[in-house]
């Protein structure tokens, strides 16, 4: 089986796994990382979401021979050790998460929409395709706002 | 800080009355007490409404579980000072344990940080105590959980007294600390070895009075939302039982399909990764190394099926009987009258996080691990699936990833616990999301029909006409009515469904001669209790003909609400939503604002919504304004939650999201197909009210749905002419469905 070799959250990994295995299932089920959630497997729901190389990606759809040699990160490690990253304080301000299942999909996708655009529009950030089936859309609405206003 | 004013803790003999506390002492050092009044029954029992009252199933849920409320809690102070409760329900997103921990914290005078919520196991000599349902926590709980809690700081505080020889009603407590007037201090940690030891006889405590409250009314985080936002919450599927492996279940082409045989068996068993495969009544289960193995060998199965219970059935027959099922009006329409006809497609619940469980199951015994919210009847029905005692079977409740009704059922646990025993192994189970809305539980469609008749302004007879498929009840819900089914004051041969039809649903109006009725069509389906039940589409569609009445008798939706509305308080909240969502401004063509109230639960809420239809295929809810009067509010910022959420599933269930059932099996299998609400779907403007305390806490969970469901098809009326009759209003098949 073909090893691949790549970063978590800051530490170096290396995993003997299929090409194919899609790295959700790397990171949960073989390196006990497990933030990124199950929600259907198929791109679609985004409680999966991370970041390759500061970018977000579905990792259930996404082969771990992508990964090799970069960088992955998950919810668990966007924090500075206690330091939460603004986008969390902000979650935690809004106090947006009820049952918490969607959360860590949903602050990645934020994090990476604001890392490309400073201040969002209604209309940036209804372009968030993840599922909240909780109905916290409106919270989430405002702690990227307040994210954006602080960062 | 000023510290709250001294409360009375009696130590005099005599004093002792129906108030006193059972308190049992567990271990030392650490002060547990598990506690609750000695006379808890004949305590609710003077609470007991008068027969005439509407004893809605809230209260019969308490009343279910009063013989059991002195075994509720279990509250433990530890040595290092922190207080922490095993709390018999379910945490699935609606936040009752920081309600809960708000509660103890306020009681104990301890700050909100020290208090710890666990989730209990099953606990069966709580027989009816432990079911999450029915918007019935904070119902349920706020009394016990202030007795408990009111009876250890009572402890601490004569510990104390004993200690340094004061009478302990001049001790006051603040932050976790017991004060003397001579300001000596002592931690409540420090105190639990000689609390623990005190003669039990000699200590009464009564709750704090609610007008002393500091914490509880107060606008509140999450006690869980770190752990949440950083991904540290451990869900089922997130938990390490040691051996558990990834196992998935292929599941037949139609609903309640069996396996007759496995053509491939062999080929899938040498699939990279896969560790074994076992037939179940379900379907055929197979473990692997990984979830991405396991995805792909199920998906590789042959198997050859036998048919399911309702393969012949579509949406079309399913209504036909539905239809057929509601008896015509009985009041002849001899003055004016309007009717109309109403449609609800089922509903998947679809929480976010699937079905799903750990189970390892051994000859002699069996563990489990699950979000549940009837862990007693789990524990029952997983030891009937494996032939065991139910006491050799341990089920630990897991944090859930949402439920909004699911959870009331164990279904993943038992398969589980059935496919653990069959590999002897133990099993980490997962459904597929496909699997998860096909297979697993949904909202049952319902039929319509409402007749009213009116008169020079007055509305002299309502008359609804309810038909559904059947709501499955059997979560252990059908105890709690057994057990008090000659204290309710509902009349005459009912089924169960029927009754709790009439404890639920009611017309909020003074609308005259009233009628409702529900008949059930059993259909073998997967069904069960959605956030609010028969309330969403009952209530919904009467709010829609209250808004066709006020037009067709001259009147405004508000003034029209507001005259047959019964009480100021349910004015009031409807007053607010008016006011703060400028009632009647003008609009552009093509949108609307539209109204809608609910009572229930022992609250009330108005709802008002602006939607933009200018895009008819895509109406948006742009704005939304709710109020709601909940009775006591632990914590209104959780309460805002449950109205958002409940707003959400409005405007999902009213304008995109549904099942279609096709010969035997939902078409949809995907987010993408069941138009769940995404953020583009949801109001970029939304302002909630809770209304300041005025009673006993009512229910809020599931509160907000129905409101919001009257007020969203308003507002699509209006905005586009129409008058909706079927729900959702948009619901073509837009999508390929996935194979079966
Ligand atoms: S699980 Fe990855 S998008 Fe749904
Ligand atoms: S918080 Fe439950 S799915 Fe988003």
């Amino acid at each position: 089986m073909p090893r691949y070799t790549f970063s978590v959250n800051g530490k170096t990994v290396a995993v003997e796994a299929p090409a194919d295995l899609p790295l959700l299932w790397v990171l949960r089920d073989r390196l006990g990382v497990t933030g990124p959630k199950y929600g259907c497997g198929i791109d679609v729901c985004k409680a999966c979401t991370s970041h390759l190389d500061g970018k977000a990606i579905n990792p259930c759809v996404v082969p771990v021979a992508e990964a090799q040699g970069r960088e992955v990160t998950t919810i668990e490690g966007l924090a500075e050790g206690d330091k939460l990253h603004p986008v969390q304080k902000a979650w935690l301000e809004q106090d947006v998460a009820q049952c918490g299942f969607c959360q860590p999909g949903q602050i990645m996708a934020a994090v990476a929409l604001l890392r490309e655009t400073k201040n969002p529009t209604d209309a940036q950030i209804d372009a968030i395709q993840n599922v909240c089936r909780c109905g916290t859309y409106f919270r989430i609405r405002e702690a990227i706002k307040s994210a954006a206003a602080k960062m | 800080m000023g510290g709250p004013a001294p409360r009375s803790t009696r130590h005099e003999e005599g004093a002792v009355d129906r108030r006193r506390f059972l308190t049992v002492l567990v271990a030392a050092p650490t002060l547990t007490l598990a506690l609750g009044a000695t006379t808890a029954s004949a305590d609710a029992g003077s609470s007991v409404p008068q027969p005439a009252d509407i004893l809605d199933s809230g209260d019969a849920l308490i009343l279910a579980g009063t013989p059991t409320a002195h075994l509720m809690l279990v509250l433990e102070v530890t040595e290092s000072g922190e207080v922490r409760v095993e709390l018999p329900r379910a945490e699935v997103g609606q936040g009752i344990t920081t309600a809960v921990a708000m509660l103890v914290a306020e009681e104990l005078d301890l700050p909100l940080r020290k208090v710890r919520i666990g989730l209990a196991d099953a606990r069966p000599e709580l027989l009816l105590n432990q079911l999450t349902g029915g918007s019935n926590s904070i119902r349920s709980l706020y009394d016990p959980v202030r007795k408990a809690a009111a009876a250890a700081r009572a402890r601490l505080v004569a510990a104390a007294g004993e200690l340094w020889d004061v009478p302990a009603g001049r001790l006051v407590t603040r932050d976790g600390v017991v004060v003397s007037p001579d300001g000596r201090r002592a931690t409540y940690g420090s105190l639990t070895t000689r609390a623990a030891k005190l003669p039990l006889s000699r200590i009464t405590a009564r709750p704090k009075p609610e007008s002393e409250h500091k914490l509880v009314g107060t606008a509140t985080s999450r006690v869980d939302a770190r752990a949440m936002v950083t991904g540290q919450m451990r869900y089922a599927l997130d938990l390490d039982v040691p051996g558990a492996k990834p196992v998935m279940v292929r599941r037949p082409p139609t609903i309640n399909g069996t396996v007759r045989s496995v053509r491939n068996e062999a080929a899938v068993r040498g699939m990279p990764g896969v560790i074994d495969l076992a037939v179940v009544p379900t379907g055929v289960a197979v473990m692997g190394e990984t979830f991405g193995q396991v995805i792909d060998a199920v998906e590789a199965l042959e198997v050859t099926w036998n048919a399911g219970t309702v393969d012949a059935l579509s949406d079309a027959g399913i209504r036909k009987r539905l239809r057929a099922a509601v008896p015509p009006p009985a009041v002849p329409p001899l003055t004016d009258h309007i009717e109309a006809e109403f449609d609800f497609a089922f509903v998947s619940h679809a929480p976010l996080e699937t079905n799903c469980a750990i189970a390892d199951v051994r000859k002699d015994r069996a563990e489990i691990w699950a979000s549940l919210k009837s862990p007693i009847i789990a524990q029952q029905d997983v030891a009937a699936a494996l032939g065991l005692p139910e006491r050799r079977v341990t089920v630990h409740v897991t944090q859930g990833g949402g439920s909004f009704g699911r959870k009331l059922f164990a279904d993943a646990a038992v398969e589980a616990a059935r496919i653990s025993k069959a590999m002897g192994r133990p099993v980490k189970l997962m459904w597929s999301r496909k699997d998860d809305m096909r297979h697993g539980r949904a909202r049952p469609a319902s039929h319509h029909k409402i007749r009213v008749t009116h008169t020079r302004g007055k509305v002299l007879t309502y008359e609804h006409r309810v038909a559904a498929v059947e709501t499955d009840f059997r979560h252990g819900v059908g105890e709690f009515l057994t057990a008090t089914a000659t204290r309710l004051p509902v009349a005459g041969n009912m089924s169960f469904a029927q009754t709790v039809f009439h404890l639920t649903v009611k017309v909020p109006y003074r609308f005259g001669v009233v009628t409702e009725s529900l008949n059930e069509v059993p259909l073998k389906m997967h069904t069960a209790s959605w956030r609010s039940v028969w309330s969403a589409n009952t209530r919904g569609a009467e709010e829609i003909i209250v808004d066709e009445l006020a037009r067709e008798m001259g009147k405004d939706p508000v003034a029209f609400r507001r005259e047959f509305l019964k009480t100021a308080r349910q004015r009031a909240v409807l007053d607010k939503v008016a006011k703060e969502g400028n009632w009647g401004r003008d609009m552009p063509a093509g949108c609307a604002q539209g109204v809608g109230f609910h009572d229930e639960y022992k609250s009330c809420t108005a709802c008002l919504v602006e939607i933009d239809a200018r895009n008819p295929s895509r109406p948006r809810v742009v704005k939304a304004v709710i109020a709601a009067d909940v009775g006591r509010p632990i914590n209104p910022r959780g309460l805002e939650a449950q109205l958002l959420g409940g707003l959400t599933d409005a405007i999902s269930t009213t304008l995109r999201a549904g099942l279609h059932i096709d010969r035997g099996l939902p078409l949809e299998g995907s987010y993408s197909q069941f138009h769940y609400a995404r953020q583009q779907d949801s109001p970029t403007n939304v302002r909630i009210f809770i209304m300041p305390a005025n009673g006993e806490p009512g229910g809020a969970g599931e509160l907000g749905v129905p409101a919001a469901v009257g007020a969203i098809a308003n507002a699509y009326a209006r905005a586009t002419g129409t008058k909706p009759r079927s729900f959702p209003i948009d619901f073509d098949v837009d999508f390929t469905p996935f194979p079966r």
